[in-house]
C-alpha cells in the first residue's frame, strides 16, 4: 500500500505542472485576448490560393503574436 | 456583386453603402466615392483582395478625405517619444486604438500591413480592445508614414492628448486569473484526498494514510488562504477600519474558522479538516469576482477632455512659417493656425479669418456660432469653413472648459458604496451568526465542552455567506451582458444597483434629446415661386455656412449658375442668378427693423429678392425618435432638462415634457454640476444624468448614474458610468425597470442561497455538522445559486423584451 505515497506525489507534480502551465500562459498574454487568435486562425487558408509565393516567403508571420 | 449591378440603387464594393451622390465604375466594380476607389486600388495593387472575400463590404467609407498634412506633428521627435512604447535602433513597437475596426476583414487587412508598407514588421489585432500593436523599423519608414497608411486605407488611429499623458493604458489585471487558477488546483487535489472521508469502505485507507493526507491538504491550502482569498481579508479589515460591516466581514470570518479549525482537527488529530470545503469556497467566490469584473474592454469610461483634444497644432512663427506643436507646450501669446473641422485647443483670440465655431459638443448651443476678429474663442470648439489664424490667451490647462476638470469631484476617488444590498445583508448575517453561535455556546458548555467549540466553530463555518456573496455578482453580471446586447454599455456591475434606485432623470438638450446632425426649417413669409426658390437654392449653394448648406438641403431643384457672389462673414451673402439680385443673411443684413422681427432668439436666415424681403427660415431643434415613449415610461420620477441653449424651445420642450419638468437654460458646465449637486443634498435624490457632451462631464460624474448618449460608441464621450448607443435611446425607461426587476431577482437569490444557510445552521447548532456534510452542502449551495440568478435574470430578460 505504501505505493500510494509515490502515486500522490506524482499525481500531484503533474498537476503543479498543468498548473505552472496555466500560469505561464496567463502571464504570456493569452488570455488577454480570447476573441482575435479565433478569427486569425481561419485566415491563411484561403490566401494560399491567391498568392502562393508570397505565403510561402512570409509563412514565419503565420502567428505574430506568439513571438512578442 | 450582380445583384448589386442589378438593383437601381447600388452598392459600393468598398464600404457598402448606397451610392447617392455619385457612382464610380472601375474595374467593374461600384464605389460611392472617389476615395473608396483608391482604397480598393491600393489593396489590389497589393494583392490584397482578399479583404473583399472574408466580409462583404468591408471597408470604411472614403468619403471624408484625410487631410495627410495633418500628421506632420508625428515627425516631432518629441511626440514620437511619447506614443512609442518601445524604440532602439532597430525596431520601434507602438500600440494604436483604431475605434473603426469592426469585422474579421478588417482584423486581416490589418494584420497583413506588412505588405503595404515593408517598413512595418509585424500588426497584431487585439479585437475586443479594438487595439493594434506594431512594430516597425525605424530606418525604413517612420511614426508618421505609419499613421498615414491606415489613415489612407480608412483605419485613422485615434491619437489625443490623453495618450501623451504618460499613463499608458493599463493591461487588464491577470490577478484574478493567477487566484483563480491557484485556487481550482487547490480545490481539486484537496478534494482527491480527502475523498476517503466521503465513503465507507475506504475507512481503512482513512486510518492508514489520514495524517499524511491532512497535513498535504494543509501544504496545498496554504497558498489559498494567503494569496487566493486575501482579498476578501483585505476588504473586510478596509470595512472593520471604517467601521462599517459589508459582505467580506462574515466570508472572512468563515474562511477563518475554517482554515484554523481544520489545521487544529489535522495536528491534533482528531478529524480530517475542513480544507476541501475552504479551497472550494475560494475557488467559487473567485469565480463570482471575475464575472463581475469583466467588462466592455474597448470602451473607456474614464476621459476627460485631454481625449478630445489634439495632440499638436501648428503655430505660426513670427516670420510667418508654420510648424506643429505640442498642444501641452502651447503659450500665452503664440499664434495658432486652425484649419477647417479642427478643434481649437486653448482660450484664444481671433486674429485673422471668418470663424465660424460648432460648439455644440462643449457648450451645448445647437447652432454654430460666428465670432468676429479680436473676440476670445473658448477651447473645445470646433472651426467649420477657412482657416483662422488666433492668439493664445490661456495656456490649455486654464481654459474655461479645462477648469471643469478641477473641481473636486474629479479629484475624489469612487468610494465604496455602503449601501449595497450585499452590504446590507452582511451587517444582518454578522449579527444573526453572532447571536446564533453564543446561543450554542451558551447551550452545550454546562453539557458538553468539546461539543460546545465544535457547535460555535460550526456556526462561524456555516455563516459564510458564500452563496450569498455569489448572488449580486452573477445577477448584475448577466444584466450588464444583456443591456450590452442592446447597445447599453455598463461601466461596472454596480451601476445596475444604482440605476435601480433612480428617482429623477435629468437630461441634457443638444444631442441628448435632440438630434445633433438634423436640424428642421420652416419658411415664413411670402410664397416663393419656383423661379424664386431656385436662384435661392442657387446662391446659398455657393456657400459653405452650415445655415447655407441646411436650407440649401431643405430646398428641392437644381441650381444654375451664379454670377457676383459675394460672402459677407458674419452677416450675409448676395448673388445674381437669371437677372434677380438674390440676398440672404441675417435681419441686420437686409435691414430688417429690429421691432418687426420676431422670435429674435431662434437662428433666423431672411432672404430678399430684388431687395424686397420675402420672408425668413426659422431653425429649430428635431427631437431624437422615441423621446416620448421614454419620457412616458420615466413617468413616476422627476425629470429635468438643463441646456446650454437658450430657451427659444421651452415651449415645445414643456409640451412634450408636461408641467412639472425643471428646465433651466444657458446652463454653464459647472452650473449643471451645480444643479445635480443641489438635487442630491437638498432633496436627497438619486439622480441620473444622461448628457452627451464635455459640457455634461462634470454633471455626470456628480450624478449617482451619468449616461452619457453616443452615436457611435467608441467614440469620444465624456467619463460617466454608462454609455448608451444613441439608436436604444427609446428603450432609456426598459433598461432602468429591468434594473429595477433584478433587484428583486437579487432578493429571491438571498432567499434560496439563505434556505442552505439555515439547513447548515440547523445542523450547526445540535453539533451535526461534519466535514461531510459541509462537502456537500458547500457545491450544492453555490452551484444552485449561481445557476439560478443565470436562469432567472435571462427569463426577466426575455418577459421584458431585451
Amino acid at each position: 500500500m505504501y505505493i500510494i505515497f509515490l502515486m500522490i506525489a506524482i499525481s500531484v507534480t503533474v498537476a503543479a505542472c498543468f498548473l505552472g502551465a496555466f500560469l505561464w500562459a496567463v502571464r504570456s498574454g493569452q488570455y488577454d485576448d480570447d476573441y482575435t487568435p479565433a478569427v486569425r486562425m481561419l485566415f491563411e487558408n484561403d490566401t494560399a490560393q491567391q498568392d502562393t509565393a508570397r505565403q510561402q516567403k512570409k509563412g514565419d508571420k503565420l502567428y505574430p503574436e506568439a513571438k512578442t | 456583386m450582380e445583384a448589386a449591378l442589378q438593383t437601381n440603387v447600388q452598392t459600393c464594393y468598398h464600404c457598402g453603402y448606397s451610392c447617392v451622390e455619385e457612382t464610380i465604375v472601375a474595374h467593374d466594380k461600384t464605389f460611392c466615392c472617389d476615395g473608396c476607389k483608391t482604397v480598393y486600388e491600393l489593396l489590389e495593387e497589393n494583392n490584397l483582395c482578399n479583404y473583399y472575400n472574408l466580409e462583404e463590404n468591408p471597408g470604411i467609407t472614403g468619403k471624408k478625405p484625410v487631410a495627410e498634412a495633418r500628421f506632420a506633428y508625428l515627425d516631432d521627435a518629441g511626440v514620437e517619444a511619447q506614443l512609442i512604447n518601445f524604440k532602439s535602433d532597430n525596431i520601434a513597437k507602438i500600440t494604436f486604438y483604431i475605434p473603426q475596426m469592426h469585422c474579421s476583414s478588417c482584423i486581416w487587412l490589418l494584420e497583413n500591413l506588412f505588405k503595404l508598407n515593408p517598413g512595418i514588421s509585424e500588426t497584431t489585432v487585439n479585437f475586443l480592445r479594438k487595439e493594434v500593436s506594431l512594430t516597425y523599423f525605424p530606418q525604413k519608414t517612420t511614426l508618421r508614414e505609419v499613421v498615414t497608411l491606415l489613415a489612407r486605407i480608412g483605419y485613422e488611429p485615434e491619437i489625443t492628448l490623453a495618450n501623451t499623458d504618460g499613463k499608458k493604458t493599463s493591461k487588464p489585471s491577470r490577478t484574478i486569473i493567477y487566484k483563480l487558477g491557484i485556487a481550482g488546483f487547490a480545490f481539486g487535489n484537496v478534494m482527491l484526498l480527502a475523498f476517503p472521508d466521503y465513503v465507507d469502505f475506504t475507512q481503512g485507507l482513512q486510518r492508514t494514510f489520514g495524517s499524511f493526507f491532512g497535513y498535504l491538504s494543509i501544504l496545498l491550502s496554504i497558498p489559498v488562504f494567503f494569496y487566493s482569498a486575501r482579498g476578501f481579508f483585505t476588504s473586510a479589515w478596509e470595512g472593520i477600519k471604517q467601521r462599517m460591516v459589508n459582505i467580506d466581514l462574515p466570508i472572512s470570518t468563515g474562511l477563518l474558522a475554517l482554515f484554523f479549525v481544520s489545521i487544529f482537527d489535522i495536528v491534533t488529530g482528531r478529524g480530517p479538516g475542513y480544507l476541501d470545503s475552504f479551497t472550494g469556497l475560494v475557488f467559487f467566490m473567485l469565480i463570482g469576482k471575475y464575472f463581475q469584473q469583466r467588462t466592455f474592454d474597448s470602451l473607456s469610461f474614464d476621459r476627460d477632455y485631454t481625449s478630445y483634444f489634439p495632440v499638436s497644432i501648428t503655430v505660426l512663427k513670427e516670420d510667418g512659417e508654420e510648424s506643429s506643436t505640442a498642444v501641452r507646450n502651447l503659450k500665452v501669446g503664440d499664434r495658432i493656425r486652425i484649419r477647417n473641422q479642427e478643434l481649437i485647443p486653448a482660450d484664444a483670440m481671433l486674429l485673422r479669418g471668418g470663424a465660424m465655431i460648432d460648439y455644440s459638443f462643449v457648450s451645448g448651443e445647437s447652432e454654430p456660432v460666428e465670432k468676429v476678429v479680436g473676440e476670445v474663442i473658448y477651447a473645445g470648439g470646433r472651426q467649420i469653413g477657412e482657416s483662422i489664424e488666433l492668439e493664445v490667451v490661456k495656456e490649455v490647462s486654464q481654459g474655461y472648459l479645462t477648469q471643469l476638470w478641477n473641481d473636486t469631484v474629479f479629484s475624489k476617488d469612487e468610494k465604496q458604496n455602503l449601501h449595497t444590498y450585499s452590504n446590507i445583508a452582511g451587517k444582518w448575517f454578522i449579527i444573526v451568526t453572532m447571536m446564533v453561535a453564543a446561543g450554542a455556546l451558551i447551550y452545550w458548555v454546562p453539557r458538553d465542552m468539546d461539543m460546545a467549540m465544535r457547535a460555535f466553530t460550526s456556526v462561524l463555518i456555516i455563516a459564510c455567506p458564500c452563496a450569498l456573496s455569489l448572488a449580486t455578482p452573477f445577477v448584475h453580471g448577466h444584466t450588464m451582458r444583456v443591456f450590452g446586447r442592446n447597445k447599453f454599455y455598463l461601466k461596472n456591475t454596480g451601476v445596475v444597483e444604482r440605476l435601480a434606485k433612480i428617482d429623477t432623470v435629468v437630461f441634457d438638450k443638444t444631442g441628448t434629446l435632440t438630434e445633433p446632425s438634423e436640424a428642421a426649417l420652416t419658411y415664413t413669409g411670402k410664397a416663393l415661386s419656383q423661379e424664386q426658390e431656385q436662384a435661392i437654392l442657387s446662391v446659398l449653394r455657393h456657400s459653405t455656412h452650415p445655415l447655407s448648406q441646411r436650407i440649401s438641403q431643405h430646398l428641392k431643384g437644381t441650381s444654375s449658375p451664379v454670377t457676383n457672389f459675394q460672402e459677407y462673414t458674419g452677416k450675409g451673402l448676395a448673388g445674381e442668378v437669371n437677372g434677380l439680385l438674390v440676398r440672404a443673411g441675417s435681419a441686420a443684413y437686409l435691414g430688417v427693423p429690429a421691432e418687426k422681427q420676431k422670435d429674435t432668439l431662434k437662428t433666423t436666415v431672411y432672404v430678399s429678392i430684388d431687395g424686397v424681403v420675402l420672408g425668413y427660415f426659422t431653425f429649430y431643434n428635431v427631437y431624437r425618435e422615441g423621446v416620448k415613449q421614454v419620457l412616458q415610461e420615466l413617468g413616476d420620477k422627476k425629470i429635468a432638462v438643463l441646456s446650454g441653449d437658450n430657451d427659444h424651445e421651452e415651449a415645445r420642450l414643456r409640451e412634450l415634457l408636461g408641467k412639472e419638468a425643471e428646465l433651466s437654460f444657458n446652463q454653464s458646465p459647472v452650473q449643471k454640476l451645480e444643479y445635480i449637486q443641489q438635487l442630491k443634498a437638498q432633496e436627497n435624490r438619486q439622480v441620473l444624468m444622461v448628457g452627451d457632451g464635455l459640457n455634461d462631464a462634470g454633471a455626470l460624474k456628480q450624478s449617482d448614474a451619468g449616461i452619457a448618449l453616443s452615436n457611435s460608441v467608441t467614440n469620444f464621450s465624456p467619463s460617466c458610468d454608462a454609455i448608451l448607443d444613441a439608436s436604444a435611446f427609446d428603450r432609456l425607461g426598459t433598461f432602468l425597470n429591468f434594473s429595477k426587476t433584478t433587484m428583486t431577482l437579487i432578493l429571491l437569490t438571498f432567499a434560496v442561497s439563505l434556505v442552505y444557510n439555515v439547513i447548515g445552521l440547523t445542523m450547526a447548532v445540535m453539533g451535526l455538522f461534519t466535514p461531510i456534510v459541509s462537502a456537500i452542502l458547500m457545491p450544492i449551495s453555490t452551484l444552485s445559486v449561481m445557476t439560478f440568478a443565470t436562469l432567472s435574470v435571462k427569463y426577466a430578460a426575455r418577459k421584458a423584451g431585451l
